[in-house]
């Protein structure tokens, strides 16, 4: 039982990692790829070390509850470490001038990646 | 007090990773927790107009709070996945844009609550705060919401200030 819920658990971490990981690739330009990549670890993460810190209470003694506690404050240190890295990040970006890509507004608008290519070559 | 409140949270933390209740373990700790509290005092809680009992209010609303914060974060990364994942979407509703917003908040720490809490929901990241201006990056409108859209104050301010501010 307690494993059908650790593997639910990582399936959906793993799904969410995938996603952004998908969103790395497609997104396009540098602050939004910076969106999937410095966050995608909110939920996914959360998702996989609460799996395994379910997981590590198998045997239920007192190392294995304070080793979970453990595992639960690295979700707490991830929280406040990441968007403060993602954030450095960005910041640098904006202070570098990177220009960040901006929709067109035409109807018939065309695939972002080409657009960003094309704004690329004419800037 | 506030040199007796560093001992405790060191204590804790002393007892949570060493994991060892013994005499000489605890002994350890107890003495060096309390020369740390004691030489370090002025690290932890910098602010001292604001009293003990003020402090534990504040911990006690953010842990609401955080739960909020959690199913936000849940919503906002089903929004982003299926941006990332589906093409006609992506197409659609893929906005990129910078805005800024002003805010109402006093303090230091409950402005960095409030910029981290928008970067840690996916979709929006804060570039930076100006005194009161954020400047935020959103990926589409949607994760924007009503950070942007609010003429007063968005649901998350609200809620921050709410936390640290204790007004509604």
């Amino acid at each position: 039982m307690l494993n059908i819920v650790v593997m639910g658990l990582m399936l959906l971490g793993l799904f969410f990692f995938f996603g952004t990981s998908v969103g790395i690739v497609r997104f396009p330009d540098f602050y939004s790829r910076l969106h999937a990549a410095g966050k995608g670890d909110t939920l996914s993460s959360i998702l996989l070390l609460a799996g395994l810190a379910l997981y590590n209470l198998h045997h239920l003694s007192v190392d294995a509850i304070l080793v979970s506690v453990k595992i639960l404050f690295i979700i707490v240190f991830i929280f406040i470490a990441s968007p403060t890295a993602t954030h450095a990040i960005m910041d640098a970006g904006y202070e570098a001038r990177v220009k960040h890509w901006v929709k067109r507004k035409t109807p018939k608008e065309p695939w972002p990646g080409e657009e960003r290519r094309r704004q690329e070559r004419h800037p | 007090m506030f040199t007796l409140a560093t001992f405790i949270i060191l204590a804790g933390a002393w007892l949570l990773l060493s994991g060892k209740f013994d005499a000489f373990h605890l002994a350890l700790g107890g003495i060096s927790c309390l020369l740390v509290a004691l030489i370090s005092q002025d690290l932890l809680f910098h602010e001292r107009k604001k009293g003990l009992a003020a402090r534990c209010g504040e911990a006690f609303r953010f842990l609401p709070y955080s739960c909020w914060l959690l199913y936000q974060i849940i919503v906002a990364n089903f929004h982003v996945i299926q941006l990332a994942i589906s093409p006609r979407l992506c197409e659609r509703e893929l906005d990129p844009h910078i805005f800024t917003f002003k805010t109402r908040l006093k303090s230091d720490f409950a402005k960095f609550v409030l910029a981290n809490s928008i970067t840690l929901t996916p979709g929006t990241v804060t570039i930076r705060i100006d005194e009161d201006v954020f400047h935020v990056h959103a990926i589409s409108r949607k994760a924007a919401g009503d950070l942007e859209t609010s003429e007063t104050m968005s649901e998350m301010e609200r809620r921050v200030a709410w936390v640290f501010e204790g007004r509604a």
